[in-house]
């Protein structure tokens, strides 16, 4: 693709050549409504208001591809009039209720009947009665839909689900004594607008879907709006607070919308989350679960005290997890190397673990791709993530490439996910064997590596892998199919294989991947700030005497979840800081909320470390990790118009010589039948997803329909599992109809539920027996 | 009067202009001046008129509480929330513009939807300790649900006695003895709206 020049209301743009007009035009600050178009999604031509000139003749400017020298007008009269023509359509009949509209404020179809300056009507047709449908999270108000279809578009080429299409909507034809009434493309336009609605694609009663709630956050008018929020607030009251996304590593941007509680309570309360939806879809979590901030009444001096007190004498070793902000981490580091705490994060050195043995061989602390490579490239292989549930946001970069680019893909996972394998037709989803991970990793750098510069002892017969793997022969055929006409590579590498028994040869064979293959590797960190602890803290493997324990179970507990823990401490809504995202990027995340108690800041001044607020360790995290000395302050935390990721700052990578010293291919362990996987259901990502209220559920053995037929169970039904070592647990099964196989899974968000002694060794399948508990 | 009535600047008919009397500059006038005031007597015939009129029982003074002045529909006083005369239930539909657009920011309201998926109003309150009864809810309500009554009387321990909106609804006994006035003040319709707005068509 090369740069171009092409002429818009008489200012020279550069561009790509084949690139939409609109998105130059946008990125250049030239105006040119849209109803229809989402960013990075699929033109559908609904609105037709982005209508331009081009070179004299008509074209609509999202779907018009720049070509060198083209010239572009965006205002004439005659578009002026074509434009509000449709603005006066849009208007039909569309319910007077701004009043009580939860969109009134921010509403597209407010903002162009103004632009467009519509203040009489010409039209008339009896109206269609449209029903409202309740679809759980989301509540769709047809009567006020203008069907722009924004949010079938980007159900379909963002996230995957394609759970949404347009359905007739079973009103009166068009009489056509309108036709000559009525400019072209706004009598077009009407004719489509009077004949469509959104449902179901299913044709279900009820959306089944993974429920991410982007539909809502695209939607220009009330039509789509989420269920909780509906008639709570006006859009102008609240107050956006810019902050990133606290439950995943993808860390998005989102905003959390505050207002007062009540006219009662003055404190301030998250009303919702919105989202910069034309660049960075949220998934469901981010959108529902944002409040579980933790309430205290005041500051807990006997605890504050007992836990000082403590950290002098008794304690050796401060447990934490990976929802912390690199601030925090850092403080714990100083810490450490002030009174010599053991430092344990089992997530977060895991993955350090797995970073250096991946920089060994690839040269690079840091891997070389980001989600945007996800979703700028053409083939895109993911394997060791069950990206639906463990990164939604890096499936929706798989699903945009292959949707947007006509790219093609492999998923390996060794439970069939039909949501992920619903992408794209051109995606293989293959179902291979447990435990062959480190396969897989042989097979792709057998593919596609460099036969010439890569070492001979890492060649291996095709057909074997394919073998040992699980696959079918004629892999390599359709391979080939899907090969065609593509010219750059992603890999996405998930959390399954950082504790695989071969884990760190899995990651010298991605390093080497990354060095002899074309693919752009991505590895995925487990949770929010993985990458960013695992960078910023030396980590011990081994807990010592007397632990503190920060968000997870020690001798003394600091703990964010409400109620739970000796000292409460402050949530990530009510925490500014940074996290470093999978994008490898320090973004940076403000409070939504106050918080009464102690913060960790408050126990290190305590300890003789010497800081007025956390986010005083923004500007001294470690520059030889690639951090970079800046305060929180100057951090920016927006999208511009080109789409460009204006958030905080990217990690500088460090190059190291490689050091090659690849195994060869271990035999796979046979799993046998009976095998459990341990992941949290969509929307679970944590205790702290729990919390919120919105996505509160409790814990359970998932299932597809496939395994309860097989074992003769039913949705509710409670099962004994047990392992070989003897541990047992009785828990309810549900069935969640977005997996299929056989293999079960366990989630880790509930406390109630303690999973670790099935999966010791930190791998995330394991031997287990199930059997339904019998009542009788 | 016409609109050339009020363009016309010239304001010299039917007016008195007073010059003043002169300054003293001196002390000697400034002598003059406040002997002359002390000598005249003033405070006598104004006593006179009062006792002249007393003794007359020609009285013009409003016998409060006793008797009460009939308000102006502009009048601006506590505010009441109003009820549709169709169906009894209430204007307001929670739209927010008051408290939008309430420049001393006193009023505020809580909404939610309801079990026939309506946006209910569950509470809405004025504080009436910064409210300056400028008027402008009353103007920019879609609805004229909310109103300013002409109850002047605000005697209470507190003002946030008048404040909720249990104390401004128009009572449903009252209303069902059909006791409420529509609000001809500010925001009303205008007599020729009809005349003023056009009409969308609806031919079909």
């Amino acid at each position: 693709m090369s740069e171009i020049l092409i002429t818009i209301d008489g200012k020279q743009c550069v561009a790509t050549e084949g690139e939409y007009v609109l998105n130059v035009a946008r990125r250049n600050g030239i105006f040119i409504p849209a109803l229809c178009y989402v960013t990075n999604c699929s033109p559908t031509l609904a609105c037709r208001l982005c209508l331009v000139e081009v070179d004299e003749k008509r074209a609509y400017s999202c779907n018009a591809r720049a070509k060198e020298g083209m010239s572009v007008i965006t205002k004439s009269e005659e578009i002026e009039k074509e434009r509000r023509a449709i603005m006066e359509i849009y208007d039909i009949n569309h319910p007077l209720e701004c009043g009580v509209c939860d969109q009134s404020g921010e509403c597209d179809l407010q903002n162009y009947t103004l632009e467009m300056g519509v203040d009489s009507q010409r039209h008339c047709i009896p109206d269609t009665p449209r029903p409202t449908k309740n679809w759980g999270f989301i509540h769709y108000d047809a009567s006020l839909c203008i069907v722009c279809e924004r949010c079938v578009t980007v159900c379909k080429d963002m996230i995957g689900d394609a759970a949404l299409k347009t359905v007739p909507r079973g009103g009166a034809e068009l009489p056509k004594e309108w036709k000559d009434k009525t400019e072209k493309d706004a009598y077009a336009m009407w004719n489509k607008l009077q004949k469509s609605i959104i449902g179901v694609a299913s044709g279900a009663q009820t959306l089944d879907c993974t429920f991410c709630g982007e539909c809502t956050a695209v939607c220009p008018v009330g039509a789509l709006v989420g269920s909780d929020f509906q008639y709570k607030s006006n859009a102008w009251e609240l107050k956006k607070i810019p902050a990133s996304n606290p439950h995943s590593s993808d860390c998005s941007l989102l905003y959390y919308d505050v207002k007062h509680t009540s006219i009662k309570d003055d404190k301030p309360k998250i009303y919702r989350v919105s989202s910069d939806q034309n660049y960075a879809p949220l998934h469901g979590a981010a959108r529902y679960g944002y409040d579980f901030e933790n309430v205290v009444e005041g500051k807990d001096s006997t605890a504050f005290t007992k836990a000082i007190l403590l950290l002098e004498a008794r304690v050796d070793t401060i447990a934490f997890d990976s929802y912390i902000t690199n601030e925090e981490a850092f403080i714990l580091q100083k810490l450490k190397e002030k009174f010599g705490y053991r430092l344990v994060n089992e997530d977060a050195s895991t993955y350090q673990q797995f970073l250096k043995a991946f920089s060994q061989t690839s040269g690079s602390n840091l891997y070389s791709g980001d989600l945007k490579t996800v979703s700028q490239s053409n083939f895109v292989v993911s394997f060791g993530s069950a990206l639906k549930t463990d990164s939604p946001n890096a499936g929706y970069a798989m699903n945009n490439a292959l949707g947007m680019n006509k790219g093609a893909g492999l998923y390996f996972h060794p439970v069939a996910d039909p949501i992920v394998s619903g992408y794209s037709k051109n995606l293989l989803s293959i179902t291979h064997k447990v435990g062959a991970e480190e396969a897989i990793a042989y097979l792709l750098l057998n593919l596609f590596g460099n036969k010439e510069e890569m070492p001979k002892e890492l060649l291996m017969d095709v057909d074997a892998l394919l073998s040992i793997i699980g696959m079918e022969a004629d892999f390599s055929e359709k391979l080939e199919k899907l090969l065609e006409k593509k010219d750059s590579f992603s890999l996405i590498v998930g959390e399954d294989v950082y504790k695989h028994p071969k884990a760190e040869n899995i990651a010298q064979l991605l390093g080497l991947i990354e060095r002899f293959t074309p693919f752009k590797v991505v590895i995925i960190p487990s949770k929010t700030n993985t990458l960013g602890v695992s960078l910023i803290c030396d980590l011990d493997a081994q807990r010592g005497e007397y632990t503190l324990g920060y968000n997870v179970k020690g001798d003394f507990t600091l703990s964010a979840l409400l109620g739970k823990g000796d000292l409460a401490m402050p949530a990530l809504n009510q925490q500014e800081g940074t996290f470093t995202s999978m994008n490898k990027r320090v973004v940076p995340t403000n409070a939504a909320l106050s918080f009464k108690g102690y913060c960790l800041n408050d126990l290190a001044n305590a300890l003789g470390l010497e800081a007025e607020w956390t986010i005083d360790y923004t500007k001294e995290l470690p520059s030889d990790k690639g951090f970079e000395a800046r305060e929180f302050d100057s951090l920016p935390n927006t999208f511009d118009n080109s789409g460009f990721e204006n958030r905080g700052y990217l990690l500088r990578p460090l190059t190291f010589t490689c050091k090659d010293c690849v195994e060869p291919l271990s035999e796979v362990e046979n799993f046998g039948e009976e095998v459990v996987y341990q992941a949290n259901p969509v929307l679970q990502f944590s205790a702290f997803t729990n919390q919120a209220h919105q996505l509160c559920e409790a814990g359970a053995l998932y299932a597809s329909a496939e395994f309860l037929e097989h074992k003769n169970l039913k949705d509710g039904d409670m099962v004994h599992i047990t392992n070989e070592e003897g541990d047992k647990l009785v828990i309810a099964i549900k069935l969640d109809p977005h997996t299929a196989g056989l293999i079960p899974y366990l989630p880790t968000f509930d406390t109630k539920i303690d999973v670790t002694p099935f999966f010791k060794d930190g791998y995330r399948f394991a031997k287990l027996t199930i059997k339904g508990v019998n009542h009788e | 009067m016409e609109l050339r009535d009020f363009q016309n600047r010239n304001i010299n008919p039917g007016y008195i202009f007073f010059e003043g009397e002169t300054k003293p500059t001196n002390g000697w006038e400034s002598f003059k001046r406040v002997f002359k005031r002390s000598i005249k007597g003033e405070l006598f015939v104004g006593l006179w008129i009062v006792f002249r009129e007393m003794i007359r029982f020609d009285i013009h003074t409003v016998q409060y509480p006793a008797e009460k002045l009939e308000m102006s529909p502009r009048y601006r006083a506590i505010h009441k929330l109003l009820r549709l005369f169709e169906s009894g239930s209430e204007r307001c539909i929670g739209c927010g513009l008051c408290e939008k657009i309430c420049i001393s920011k006193c009023i505020r309201m809580d909404t939610h939807v309801d079990e026939k998926s309506r946006k209910v109003v569950s509470e809405y309150t004025i504080n009436f300790g910064r409210c300056i009864f400028c008027g402008y809810c009353a103007e920019v309500c879609p609805e004229l649900a909310i109103v300013h009554g002409n109850e002047y009387e605000n005697a209470s321990e507190q003002r946030a006695h008048f404040g909720l909106k249990e104390d401004m609804l128009t009572p449903l006994d009252e209303f069902k003895a059909k006791k409420q006035q529509e609000f001809p003040g500010f925001g009303a319709l205008s007599d020729h709206a009809n005349e003023t707005v056009k009409q969308t068509p609806l031919a079909y």
